[in-house]
């Protein structure tokens, strides 16, 4: 059906691109992992006295993940912005192919570079100690991929409705960065004030970092250790992921089709 | 026949006009051409026309096929080569056509042949594997026009395709495009606002502000602002000019010591002046009317670069950095 083919073509030249560009590849492993070794020591030592109950590397590391989840999925749909205006997209764009197609296509290239861009970070693990196994992979690949999706479908809604790149500066500083802050990646979200709980309710980010966080460290931590930093339970998490998948992927189909 | 027919084509953006009540036909198998300064809403009638802008009001048929309610029919009738590269310059020549065959449902049995057939066309068979980061801003152009004919569109259109260009790799790409007229029987829409280029095409349409002020082949618009202008200095210009209106009954004038004759075919009436007048000539000149002249007749200003936009900005800074 040439619907799915359409799919695929645009899906397989974000993976080419990605592939190639292996500066792009090492240049965002950068920043996660110095995240993790920079903020964390740091940190560690900080709250080596108080009585923050886990490594506190070993606490950051999957919401690092999610981050780079995160942010990977987000910049792969948004540069769409200036490609409408410059570049390819254009080119995408007369093609007699269903705009929904398109969007899916676009989507599924970011999610699927989020995704492999995470897994190349699972290499860290031994270095501090996280235990992996095939199973914790597997559970991890579906909710990186849920979370890459939904972040996907959000980065080309907003693609969709700004005009140009002159906002993009506004945009890192007033939702991207609240997103990764409010995220629990750094912090536990327990025992914090009111606006930020309400805050973190609602940022999709939130529920990825959850979920991560208890496939990773649920299996090499006491249930207490764990259920004193977790937030929901694995499945519920995965649910409001699903469900916030749908809509994005709704609002940002019916979006890029009116305006483009 | 007509290719294109256009009827009060009109596109407001936020309450400024655009595009004003545009009308017009493209024939089957011409270069039709919009002349115009920058902002004159040249791109916004080719986006309207290749389906990335719905017209506010008006309605335009290409190929036959409407462009608001049967979308998909004018995507694969038309070839696109836009004013920006939108080449992706990490894919190899090859895959960015392959790329785009697939969008068209060119089969891929025939792709192949016609591959070879538009890469030969425009002199990059050779260049095929090549990623096109490495390309230059003429062999990138070839490659859109060689992109955009693979699906074999019954139109090319042409925004500003010489933009950016340097003089010499802007004649080697007309040699593609008369050739592309010539052996393929192509209809081209284009737009430029080089005057030079404008005389390429079989007719031309002149726009500003939006509005189509003027549309006739070059000939006929160079017409009408008037003849040649053979200006010229004899031994005795006194003499010479006494013996020009004497024998064909025109206005001389005189400026700068040269003395100055309006006629229809200037290359046609300079051998007959040697041979019929009695006068030495010293020096002589032909100079034709351009469409320059027909511009600032019409509108009366030349056309030059407008202030740039935050879009010319951007492209200036995105051709720095090499595009995305």
């Amino acid at each position: 059906m040439f619907f799915i083919q359409a799919i695929i073509t645009i899906w397989q030249r974000e993976v080419i691109r990605y592939l190639r560009d292996k500066i792009r590849i090492i240049s965002t492993l950068f920043q996660p992992i110095m995240f993790l070794f920079i903020f964390g020591m740091g940190l560690q030592e900080t709250l080596a006295g108080g009585n923050f109950s886990m490594d506190f590397i070993q606490f950051m590391y999957p919401g690092i993940i999610a981050i780079n989840v995160m942010g990977v999925a987000f910049f792969s749909t948004i540069s769409t912005v200036w490609d409408r205006e410059f570049g390819f997209l254009k080119e995408i764009l007369v093609a007699p192919v269903s705009r929904t197609a398109i969007v899916l296509g676009k989507v599924l290239g970011a999610t699927t570079v989020a995704v492999l861009q995470a897994l190349i970070l699972l290499i860290i693990a031994p270095f501090i100690s996280v235990n992996l196994s095939f199973i914790i992979v597997l559970k991890l690949f579906f909710s990186m991929a849920l979370l890459a999706f939904s972040i996907s479908c959000l980065s080309l809604l907003i693609a969709s409705l700004m005009t140009t790149m002159e906002s993009f500066g506004l945009l890192m500083q007033v939702l991207i960065f609240p997103m990764f802050f409010l995220s629990g990646a750094f912090f536990p979200l327990k025992n914090v004030p009111l606006w930020m709980t309400v805050l973190s309710k609602i940022n999709p980010l939130t529920y990825g970092v959850d979920a991560f966080r208890q496939i990773i460290l649920g299996p090499q931590v006491s249930a207490e250790v764990i259920n004193s930093v977790a937030l929901h339970s694995v499945s519920t998490n995965t649910l409001f992921l699903i469900i916030f998948s749908f809509i994005m992927v709704t609002i940002a189909v019916l979006t890029f089709d009116r305006n483009s | 026949m007509n290719i294109i027919e256009v009827k009060n084509l009109t596109k407001e953006f936020n309450g400024l006009t655009a595009v004003d009540q545009v009308s017009f036909n493209v024939k089957k198998g011409e270069i039709f051409g919009f002349l115009g300064p920058n902002g004159a809403g040249k791109s916004t009638v080719i986006n309207m026309l290749s389906t990335l802008l719905a017209p506010t009001k008006g309605e335009a048929l290409v190929n036959n096929f409407n462009i608001l309610s049967q979308k998909n029919d004018v995507r694969k009738s038309i070839g696109l080569v836009f004013q920006d590269s939108s080449l992706d310059d990490r894919l190899t020549a090859e895959e960015n056509l392959r790329f785009h065959a697939k969008l068209y449902q060119v089969p891929m049995a025939d792709y192949k042949r016609r591959m070879e057939e538009v890469l030969k066309l425009v002199d990059l068979w050779d260049r095929k594997k090549d990623i096109i980061k490495i390309f230059s801003g003429g062999m990138k152009r070839r490659l859109e026009i060689a992109r955009g004919l693979i699906h074999y569109p019954k139109m090319l259109f042409l925004d500003e395709p010489t933009l950016g260009l340097d003089p010499q790799t802007r004649n080697h790409l007309w040699e593609y495009i008369l050739k592309l007229k010539k052996e393929q029987q192509m209809t081209i829409f284009m737009t430029t606002h080089y005057m030079n280029e404008a005389e390429y095409c079989d007719r031309i349409g002149i726009i500003d502000y939006g509005k189509i002020v003027v549309l006739d082949t070059p000939a006929n618009l160079k017409k009408q602002v008037g003849g040649d202008i053979i200006s010229m200095k004899g031994q005795d210009n006194q003499s010479l000019k006494k013996e020009l209106v004497k024998r064909y009954k025109r206005e001389v004038k005189e400026e700068n010591g040269f003395l100055q004759l309006e006629v229809e075919n200037g290359e046609e009436f300079m051998p007959r002046l040697f041979n019929e007048l009695d006068n030495k000539i010293d020096s002589i000149e032909l100079r034709k009317p351009t469409l320059d002249d027909v511009f600032l007749s019409l509108t009366g200003r030349t056309i030059r670069d407008e202030k740039g936009t935050f879009k010319d900005r951007m492209r200036g800074h995105m051709g720095i950095r090499g595009p995305k």
